[in-house]
């Protein structure tokens, strides 16, 4: 039996994990204490919580001055609050002074369901790509989740992790080692690669398996750091498998698949096919009925595999 | 202390020479803004700060934090005179590969921040404020707004939070020219009463003479010594001041001196400085 857990659960234990170990660990929310699992934290270390209340743009800038005194402050919200409605005091109270501030982000991606557009974070990959300094994390399921946040307090500054709502499938392994910035193949495979993050890893898994029914030969890459990208394993697998699927709960202008596109075109372009959604906004729905309207599921991958294999041998 | 405030009279002259002719070289920048904040920026760098130029990291120091980035070229010549850095280093300003950036970037030394993008550094300040007092250390964190940039809710916000903190180890001064890039503030959007908004958000603040460098200096003693909640000092000022055609003149808001302009304001300044 697989095992079921949200991504923010992951990050509420490594953020009480962090607050034993360091004391220079401070956390702020703005108004989502309990929905963000910061709320782990306070009930433990009340002295090093924050509550700043619903001022997104305060809260980013308030980290910034807590980390230029040595904290290390994770600064906790709704993903569309944490990128867009303070994406200028992170450009310039965090990302032009390269701080470290750790910017977290739940509720990401289409799957946070009957809350609709206003709360579906579909554009947070882009809005942080595009700031110099930024690094930013996508875990895959709880587990890395929680290793995400314990290495991005190791690592100086700033960080973007883009967390989930509801329970996922648990896909990585305790002793498993995880490394900013450096993607991790799941599965080989010399037809074509699939390269996901988040959520769609778990179906890109599943697609594989799809795939394999057929004979098709599919490598799955977890690319959980869209920035910095792992370049030198995207070209490995363009050279090997010549097409290219990406996966991922977001836009498909500026998020993860962009990125992998940026370094294909300039580096080894192969036939490649993106899976995302297509320039609008979300709606309200349970997450298994938008994930499957937005093609968000293994069948749209395997979908799309079939499509990228025919550019494949159009050559 | 007559001594001391004599010293900063002339010196405020000075900085104001210093202002204007890295101003005019650079072609561009912020001269009225830079020439309304200096008394304040002296009180502070020349009477109230704890700060070592040596050691400009020195974690026992004082935190100035200049959120409205336009009034830099003030504070350039300000932390130069300090002796943070060297004072021919002014005249780099706004040129490619310096550090004296058109609006202020972390790595000249003294800086405590980047700014430029209005109505964050009070938020900043109060990160700083919460940070320090976190490690017991009885540093102070003094900033420097805009009574423009108090149209930006973040420093509504920020407010908030500092009252909510009760962040008596922050004071924040309020350079109020009365002057923003479109005219007057009381036109482009007026913000009346402004001693009783931060009164109403939690705050004790004091109505000043920005000019008057010793009532600048009683006022920051002052913001020392009240306890449970953060100070700010609503400095009247005078936009452009010191220079008769850039005082009152918001044209030079966000424009340079000209060779010609500069020339009549130094002699003005050394007028003023015989007089003293």
């Amino acid at each position: 039996m697989v095992q079921m857990k949200p991504t923010r659960d992951g990050f509420g234990e490594a953020l009480l994990e962090l607050g034993e170990k360091n004391k220079d660990v401070v956390a702020l929310c703005a108004d989502l204490t309990d929905s963000t699992r910061a709320g782990w934290f306070r009930d433990k270390y009340p002295d090093r919580f924050i509550s700043i209340g619903i001022s997104e743009q305060d809260m980013y800038s308030t980290a910034a001055g807590l980390s230029l005194t040595g904290k290390i402050p994770f600064a906790a919200t709704f993903g569309v609050f944490a990128s867009g409605r303070a994406w200028d005091q992170i450009r310039i109270s965090i990302a032009y002074m390269n701080l470290n501030v750790k910017i977290i982000g739940t509720h990401g991606g289409i799957s946070v369901g009957a809350d609709g557009a206003t709360h579906q974070a579909i554009e947070e990959i882009g809005l942080m790509r595009i700031l110099p300094n930024m690094t930013i994390i996508v875990p895959c399921d709880a587990l890395e989740a929680k290793k995400a946040t314990i290495k991005s307090a190791e690592y100086k500054g700033p960080v973007y992790i883009r967390l989930g709502r509801n329970k996922s499938p648990n896909i990585t392994k305790e002793g498993e080692k995880f490394e900013i910035g450096k993607a991790m193949t799941l599965k080989d495979g010399s037809d074509l690669t699939i390269i996901a993050c988040g959520l769609m890893v778990h179906e890109s898994l599943v697609a594989s398996d799809e795939l394999a029914k057929e004979g098709i030969k599919a490598r799955v890459i977890n690319l959980h750091t869209p920035k910095p990208i792992d370049k030198d394993a995207i070209i490995k697998a363009a050279k090997e498998t010549k097409a290219i699927v990406t996966a991922e709960e977001h836009l498909i202008h500026c998020g993860m698949g962009s990125a992998v596109s940026e370094v294909l075109s300039e580096n080894f372009p192969v036939p490649m096919k993106m899976v995302g959604i297509r320039d609008r906004f979300g709606e309200s729905g349970e997450p298994e009925e938008l994930l499957k309207k937005f093609g968000l599921t293994s069948a749209g991958i395997v979908k799309a595999a079939r499509e990228v294999l025919k550019l494949k041998k159009r050559g | 202390m007559t001594q001391k405030i004599k010293e900063l009279k002339k010196k405020a002259i000075n900085i104001r020479k210093d202002i204007l002719i890295m101003l005019e070289q650079a072609k561009s920048g912020h001269t009225g803004g830079s020439l309304s904040e200096v008394e304040i920026l002296l009180a502070l760098y020349g009477y109230k700060l704890k700060y070592d130029p040596k050691k400009p990291e020195w974690d026992m120091r004082d935190r100035f934090i200049l959120s409205k980035g336009h009034g830099c070229p003030g504070l350039y010549a300000v932390l130069a005179d300090a002796g943070f850095f060297p004072k021919k280093e002014l005249m780099t300003l706004r040129k490619l590969g310096s550090r004296l950036q058109g609006h202020p970037q972390l790595g000249l030394p003294g800086l405590e921040i980047s700014s430029g993008s209005l109505g964050q550094g009070l938020s900043i300040a109060n990160g700083i404020a919460l940070g320090l007092r976190l490690d017991n250390k009885p540093c102070r964190v003094y900033c420097l707004i805009g009574d423009g940039e108090a149209n930006e809710g973040q420093i509504w916000e920020a407010a908030m939070t500092a009252a909510h903190y009760n962040l008596d180890n922050l004071c924040v001064i309020m350079d109020r020219n009365r002057f923003q890039i479109d005219g007057l503030c009381c036109d482009v959007k007026d913000m009346l009463q402004m001693k009783m908004r931060w009164n109403a958000f939690g705050w004790h603040a004091i109505e000043i003479d920005g000019h008057d460098i010793e009532k600048v200096m009683n006022a920051l003693d002052e913001a020392e010594s009240i306890k449970k909640k953060p100070t700010i000092i609503i400095a009247d000022t005078v936009k452009g001041k010191g220079v008769s055609f850039i005082e009152h003149n918001n044209k030079y808001h966000g424009t340079a001196p000209k060779k010609a302009d500069l020339e009549r304001a130094l002699e003005e300044l050394a007028e003023a400085l015989k007089k003293l």
